[in-house]
């Protein structure tokens, strides 16, 4: 077992060299909102884990440092794209997003920290995209927007934005706590000819590559995520969808009931984690 | 040569066992996973075994382990352990239950099984993300898995 430990390191110190990533950095965003990367795991993961991170942990120092700065992230111009789109009329009422909810600095502080949250009157458990669409049809008497397109992307990030450096707190008990389980249920589900779960990658291969990717933890509080490698904010269900299919197996439909369990429960995996909100990976 | 041959032979038999071949259903597994007959009745190549390990799209099996013998393929994992001297750890039975399967050598491990064709939570079309329409192929086929065991058989520590 010695031999083969020893065989490892050195295979990792030659071949192993793109994980140049700083574990243990700091994140700071325009040097003044410190960001929690790690923290006590919530209590409901307790077995299976002391400590969560941050997607950002495992970045490269070149990717880490775009996050760090609004001018460097490339996210922002969505957000700022998004900022027109909130004062835009649109639809048969005649209404704005702004027509009913002000100034998004101070309708929205606080609430992409705990979506997916049980919606009373709608009777179900709502990610922030299911709310704004909702808003969009029912409010303003406009056309749904694409669940995982490049609308929704940005307006998601906008709300994200006022709760940055929040603590993602989401709610799992209660009225929510069913869909949470089915999230659960899933989320240690192994799937495809692969027969991986989530699990299998991230809880219990995090901080090891696979082939030439650095393995997080698989939180979501960073989304969406402006991604260098497609140039464009990333939403949570188009990476589940993503990671689902490179199992070999058939994936979920963004925007499905089985995906809003499944960024429920993953979610809560991150209760605790600052809302990060465009973060930038590759 | 060999490529051309394996390429077409899979085309056209739409990856049902050659004759001769034991089929994926057919694998027996001694008590601690071995699985002591060649799936072919013959001897695999080593280095074409050794393209298949480091190939993406076949049994990529650097993804997940270090195989200093394919040390020019870039990025190795470390999701596995070092492949480093397995052939002198495993003998050519284990290491053929490794592959066809190698949850029945390591309860729970997260290891493809690349010779198995049932038993799959919602089997997809490769990877393109919709329903498998067929019935599915292993990741690789009888004469693949001995090539790559022919390979690992040739790794031996220092
Ligand atoms: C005509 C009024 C109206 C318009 C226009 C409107 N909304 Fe809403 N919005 C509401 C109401 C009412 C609620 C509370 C819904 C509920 O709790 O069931 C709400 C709730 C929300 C929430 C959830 C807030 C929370 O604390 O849970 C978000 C996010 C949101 N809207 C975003 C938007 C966006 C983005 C737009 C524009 C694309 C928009 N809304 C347009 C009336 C409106
Ligand atoms: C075969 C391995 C594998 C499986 C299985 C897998 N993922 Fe991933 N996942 C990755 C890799 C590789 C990345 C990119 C590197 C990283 O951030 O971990 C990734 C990234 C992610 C991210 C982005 C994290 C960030 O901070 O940007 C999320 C979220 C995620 N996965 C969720 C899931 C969920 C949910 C499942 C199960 C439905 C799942 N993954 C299954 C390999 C996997
Ligand atoms: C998704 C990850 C993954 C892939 C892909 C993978 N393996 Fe493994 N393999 C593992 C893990 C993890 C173990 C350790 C067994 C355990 O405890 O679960 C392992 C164990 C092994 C062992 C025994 C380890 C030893 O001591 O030598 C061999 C041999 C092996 N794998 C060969 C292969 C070959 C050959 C391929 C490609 C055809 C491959 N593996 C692909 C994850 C993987």
């Amino acid at each position: 077992m010695g031999k083969t430990l020893t065989a490892i390191t050195l295979a990792a110190v030659a071949f192993g060299s793109v994980a140049s990533a700083d574990e243990t950095a700091e994140l700071v965003v325009n040097g003044d909102l410190n960001m929690v990367t790690r923290t006590a795991a919530p209590a409901h993961l307790s077995d299976v884990l002391d400590e969560i991170n941050s997607g950002w942990l495992y970045r490269k120092d070149e990717t880490q440092s775009l996050q760090t700065d609004d001018f460097d992230n490339p996210g922002m111009i969505f957000v700022d794209l998004a900022q027109d789109e909130w004062d835009t009329v649109e639809g048969t009422e005649d209404k704005s997003c702004a027509s009913c909810h002000d100034d998004v600095e101070d309708s929205m502080k606080g609430v992409r920290a705990v979506y997916p949250k049980w919606n009373e009157t709608a009777g179900e458990v709502r990610t922030l995209a299911m709310q704004i669409n909702d808003c969009r049809v029912n409010q303003m008497g406009a056309d749904k927007w694409k669940y995982t397109g490049g609308d929704m992307a940005g307006m998601e990030a906008l709300i994200s934005v006022q709760s940055r450096g929040m603590p993602v707190d989401v709610a799992i008990d209660g009225p929510a706590q069913s869909t949470w389980e089915e999230g659960k249920e899933m989320y240690y589900t192994r799937t495809g000819q692969l027969d991986l779960s989530c699990a299998n990658c991230h809880e219990e291969n995090y901080g090891n590559m696979i082939r030439a990717d650095h393995l997080s933890q698989g939180q979501i509080n960073g989304f969406p995520t402006y991604r260098l490698k497609n140039a464009k904010l990333n939403t949570s269900h188009a990476r589940f969808k993503g990671c689902v299919r490179d199992t070999r197996a058939e994936t979920y439909k963004p925007g499905s009931s089985e995906f809003v369990a499944l960024e429920l429960y993953v979610a809560s995996r991150g209760n605790g984690l600052s809302v990060e909100a465009p973060a930038v990976r590759n | 040569m060999k490529l051309t041959s394996l390429t077409l032979a899979a085309a056209l038999i739409g990856g049902a066992a050659l004759a001769g071949e034991v089929a994926p259903k057919d694998v027996q597994y001694d008590e601690s996973g071995a699985v002591a007959a060649s799936l072919t009745g013959g001897a695999g190549d080593a280095i074409n075994g050794a393209m298949l390990a480091g190939t993406k799209s076949k049994g990529n099996c650097v993804a997940c382990h270090a195989i200093t013998a394919l040390a020019d393929v870039p990025f190795h994992g470390e999701v596995g352990p070092s492949l480093d001297g397995a052939g002198e750890r495993w003998s050519e039975a284990e290491l053929r239950g490794l592959l066809t399967d190698a949850k029945m050598t390591f309860d729970g491990t997260v290891m493809p099984a690349f010779y198995k064709v049932d038993g799959f939570t919602r089997p997809g079309n490769a990877y393109t993300g919709k329903a498998a329409e067929e019935a599915l192929t292993p990741i690789l086929s009888a004469q693949e898995i001995e090539d790559v065991i022919a390979f690992l058989a040739t790794l031996k520590e220092e």
